[in-house]
């Protein structure tokens, strides 16, 4: 199947029925998207599939045919991170950071639909992300912080 | 490098003799020090100064003992060191360092010791010392118990400031100027006429120069990154996906293993059928060991698959084998017939004449029970292995290197030293990794692929049933209240021991009562007049470990709650009366602080603004010498009980780092809450019946409350804040609900009783 992550075209031969999680990480070597549940329990491999949020976890190797995937790392990078990501080092979000990079994801997928969400909005869009270590506070102020930043 | 070894050898003893200046098991065990495992990796151009720093042509290398599981454990260590070593510590690079018995934790082993870990009294003082000793002769090497910034506190500024001195005294021999009038700055030596000597740029010196020892640190006034808010070092990292943690590494020719767990243990009658899974795509090798069920093949997917198509066929399950683990409600019975008093463990608590207290007017009574709980840190299971003839390679995130050092050597047969573990970043732990058991099961899986690398990951399902979780436990109160004051007090507690089952694993005998049956409940500052708690000992059914603030997350809950059970039948204000009761100094200004920050007017500030009924819970519990209080805000909406704020004072002697303070405080709310509302593991055939985070789901974002929290630096010593916040979160907000509600929940988790939105 053909499709492309982060802008670049990838090519793959793997089972229709391989989730894109597994693809990413071990196929395509972006572990940036993270393995939790495996069954959309806790929002830990979070990617953007023609730029709405989706669980990898269920999403399927076979349904990539010409797809947009946007990882984690396709957001931004250390040396220029996405207004999201600014603020989640701002705020210090992360603790272990295991969950982030779906929190992120997650996130950045509200914005781009509603750019200046309420506390409402952003906790319907985000209950699904499970952080183990609580860090919710942080992540709430960040989400507002960032919309507001990107002019929300 | 016979002179560095000598050099290296002599400042780590400098670091040991200001903690370990006890006598209790005599001058042997210093003199037995542990090499400095640094020296064997030296190239050439490296001098090591200390057991802690590392400083090469590169810079200053912080080797951590530690491993970060998640609390920014690392970053403050950096903080501790460049505080007094005078580098920029965002410039240091840090290193978890190979497992050696010469990074022991003192800390963690004197407060497992069978004694209050804040009392005063001679034998406490002696046995925490003992326990310093015996931990740096067993050579363990954790990370838990919150002791982290408490035994780092001293010695990493301490060897900072040996580390200073030794570079000053490298350059004065250099010079021929006096260590007095040099200065250092920003990882310089700079000499009175400003020229910078980079600290680098000593190593030939240091080899001549005797470490220098250093009497005093620091004061406090002084410092420029503790106690003040600064970024993370992983914070970066973290926010970007670019955080490495052991499931995500790569190693040259690696394969994919994944665990499956089957759903009983099996016996020897027990057949696998691994064809099925050996004919999927990609498989190279498939099989059971124990419970679990492990492929190996070329991405993780392929390999979880195949695990799961294994098939076990003619196992006895039938019939109960004897030694099987009993189901739920079986070990409901057992845990209850341990509080016949023919189990008892401990009582370390027994103040006035509890008997004659109880033997007048009306005796109140009440059962109390919590369930079993699981880690469950989000980073599920894995390790990464590489066995060949003559060395084995461990990568994983551990909180026992050493343990799971030795025993992957007794496994494999091959000398320890040429076990090799590579600590990684963890993705949470709450003491799961303690355990060594999921590195041991991903050896011997290894062992199927010699010389190839084999990253084995747990699927959540596996790492579920794996757990060894925090024990269920039950409690009986009885107590009498009279003249709107608690005057009797009296509590049993009955659960598995910790001790036992996790101390035994790694290999080693324990003894005595266990503390951690009775954490959080015997060890309280209060001064009831007629005052007991007793300790029982179930027998062991389900393996159990430690869990964010061990015995305190059950025993905070009895022991809280049943008071303030005491305190409404008195009638009297649940915060005045915790304060009137209370004799500890420190713990009633923690207790002051939290009724101040909520503005507390009584557990029944009457319908808010819209309607709704309100109610307000307090807890207290002194915990791994923590003091900590907690009020937690409820409303009822009609469809169902929603928490609105919650408050947190605790006592840690000095805050370090308060944006991470705040962080973790406000983390161990949400996980004390989440837990307390939500989860319990129950089990039938021999593992849980909740199996992923759909059936044990914490805390989510919708159900978290606004938290205020507030560290206080009355008392002095550094404490670790990890885990206090857990045990008052749960009792407070079970307070809350009586208050809210009428009604006194006396299981946990309360959803089992009432709803939350
Ligand atoms: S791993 Fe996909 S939702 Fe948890
Ligand atoms: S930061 Fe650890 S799970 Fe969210």
């Amino acid at each position: 199947m053909r499709f492309t992550v982060n802008g670049t075209p990838r090519e793959v031969d793997v089972e229709p029925d391989m989730p894109l999680l597994w693809l990413l990480r071990d196929v395509l070597g972006l572990t940036g998207t993270k393995y939790g549940c495996g069954i959309a329990a806790c929002g830990a491999c979070t990617v953007h599939l023609n730029g709405a949020p989706v669980r990898a976890c269920q999403t399927l190797a076979g349904d990539l045919e010409g797809a947009e995937v946007v990882t984690i790392e396709g957001l931004g990078t250390p040396a220029a991170p996405h207004p999201l990501q600014l603020a989640w080092i701002d705020h210090q979000v992360a603790q272990c950071g295991y969950c982030q990079s779906g929190q992120i994801m997650q996130a950045a997928g509200l914005l781009a639909q509603n750019p200046a969400p309420s506390d409402a909005e952003i906790i319907e869009a985000m209950d699904g992300n499970l952080c183990r270590c609580g860090t919710y506070p942080r992540i709430l102020a960040a989400v507002r912080d960032a919309a507001g930043r990107m002019g929300g | 490098m016979g002179r560095l070894k000598t050099i290296a050898r002599r400042s780590f003893l400098i670091g040991t003799v200001a903690l370990a200046g006890g006598v209790v098991f005599g001058t042997y065990a210093y003199r037995r020090d542990p090499d400095n495992p640094l020296l064997d990796d030296l190239a050439e151009g490296q001098a090591a100064i200390t057991p802690h720093v590392l400083i090469d042509t590169e810079g200053v290398t912080l080797i951590t003992p530690r491993a970060d599981k998640g609390q920014g454990t690392v970053s403050l260590q950096a903080m501790l060191l460049a505080e007094e070593l005078d580098v920029d510590p965002y410039a240091i690079r840090t290193d978890f360092g190979p497992p050696s018995a010469a990074y022991w934790n003192g800390v963690v082993l004197a407060e497992g010791l069978p004694f209050a870990d804040a009392g005063d009294g001679t034998l406490a003082r002696g046995s925490r010392k003992a326990g310093e000793v015996l931990g740096k002769i067993l050579g363990m090497q954790i990370t838990g118990g919150s002791s982290s910034a408490a035994d780092a506190f001293d010695r990493l500024r301490q060897a900072g400031a040996v580390a200073r001195e030794t570079l000053k005294a490298a350059a004065a021999a250099r010079t021929g100027l006096a260590q007095a009038d040099l200065k250092t700055e920003s990882g310089a030596v700079v000499l009175p006429d400003g020229t910078r000597v980079a600290y680098p740029d000593l190593i030939p010196d240091l080899a001549g120069v005797e470490p220098v020892q250093v009497d005093s640190l620091r004061d406090p006034s002084q410092w420029r990154f503790l106690g003040h808010p600064h970024r993370r070092l992983d914070i970066v990292a973290k926010s970007t996906g670019t955080q490495a943690y052991g499931i995500d590494l790569t190693v040259e020719g690696m394969v994919f293993a994944a665990v499956h767990r089957l759903p009983d243990p099996p016996d020897e009658t027990a057949r696998h059928d691994t064809a099925p899974a050996l004919a999927m795509r990609g498989v190279v090798a498939a099989g059971v060991i124990g419970a679990n069920a492990y492929a190996i093949a070329d991405n993780t997917w392929r390999a979880m698959q195949a695990a799961q198509a294994i098939r076990t066929e003619g196992m006895a399950a039938m019939a109960p084998r004897p030694g099987a683990m009993p189901d739920q409600s079986e070990i409901w019975d057992r845990i209850a017939a341990s509080l016949d008093g023919t189990r008892r463990d401990s009582r370390n608590r027994d103040l006035g004449d509890i008997d004659a207290a109880l033997s007048q007017g009306e005796v109140l009574t009440a059962e109390y029970r919590v369930p079993f709980l699981a880690h469950a840190a989000l980073e599920p299971l894995n390790a990464t292995v590489r066995i060949t003839a003559d060395r084995a390679d461990i990568w994983a995130g551990t909180q026992v290197p050493i343990v799971a050092r030795d025993k992957v050597a007794r496994l494999t047969g091959l000398p320890k030293a040429s076990v090799h573990v590579h600590n990684q970043m963890m993705g949470g732990s709450f003491g799961r990794r303690l355990e060594d058991d999921f590195i041991l099961v991903a050896v011997e899986i290894a062992r199927r692929v010699t010389g190839r690398a084999v990253k084995v990951t747990w699927t959540r399902e596996a790492d579920f049933a794996a757990d060894f979780p925090r024990p269920a436990a039950m409690a009986r109160g009885r107590g009498r209240v009279e003249g709107g004051q608690v005057v009797a007090y009296d509590l049993d507690i009955a659960a598995q021991s910790t001790m036992e089952s996790q101390v035994g694993r790694m290999g080693m005998p324990v003894f005595g009562p266990d503390k951690a049956i009775v954490a959080g409940a015997a060890d309280q500052p209060f001064a009831i007049p007629a005052y007991r708690v007793t300790g029982h000992r179930v027998p062991a059914m389900v393996p159990v470990s430690s869990w964010r603030s061990v015995g305190a997350s059950a025993n905070g809950v009895f022991h809280d709650c049943w008071l303030d059970e005491l305190i409404h039948a008195a009638g009297a204000d649940p915060v005045a009366e915790r304060l009137r009761l209370c004799d500890d100094p420190l713990s009633r200004k923690v207790i002051e602080a939290v009724a101040e920050m909520a503005d507390w007017q009584g557990a029944q500030p009457g319908p808010d603004g819209a309607g709704l009924m309100r109610g307000r819970g307090v807890a207290f519990c002194r915990s791994f010498g923590v003091p900590t209080a907690a009020i937690v805000d409820l409303s009822d909406t009609g469809a169902g009980l929603r928490i609105d704020r919650a408050f947190v004072a605790a006592e840690v002697g000095r805050v370090l780092d308060p944006v991470n303070f705040e962080n973790q405080v406000a983390g161990g709310v949400v996980f004390g809450l989440g837990h307390a509302m939500n989860c319990e593991l129950t089990y039938a055939g021999g593992v849980p019946e909740q199996a992923n985070f759909d059936s044990y789901e914490g805390m989510r974002l919708r159900q978290c409350p606004q938290i205020t929290v507030r560290g206080l630096e009355n008392g002095d010593r550094v404490r670790g804040i990890g885990e206090p916040p857990v045990p008052v979160a749960m009792a407070a907000l079970a307070n809350a609900v009586f208050a809210a509600t009428g009604r006194r929940i006396r299981e946990l988790p309360l959803s089992r009783h009432v709803d939350f939105v």
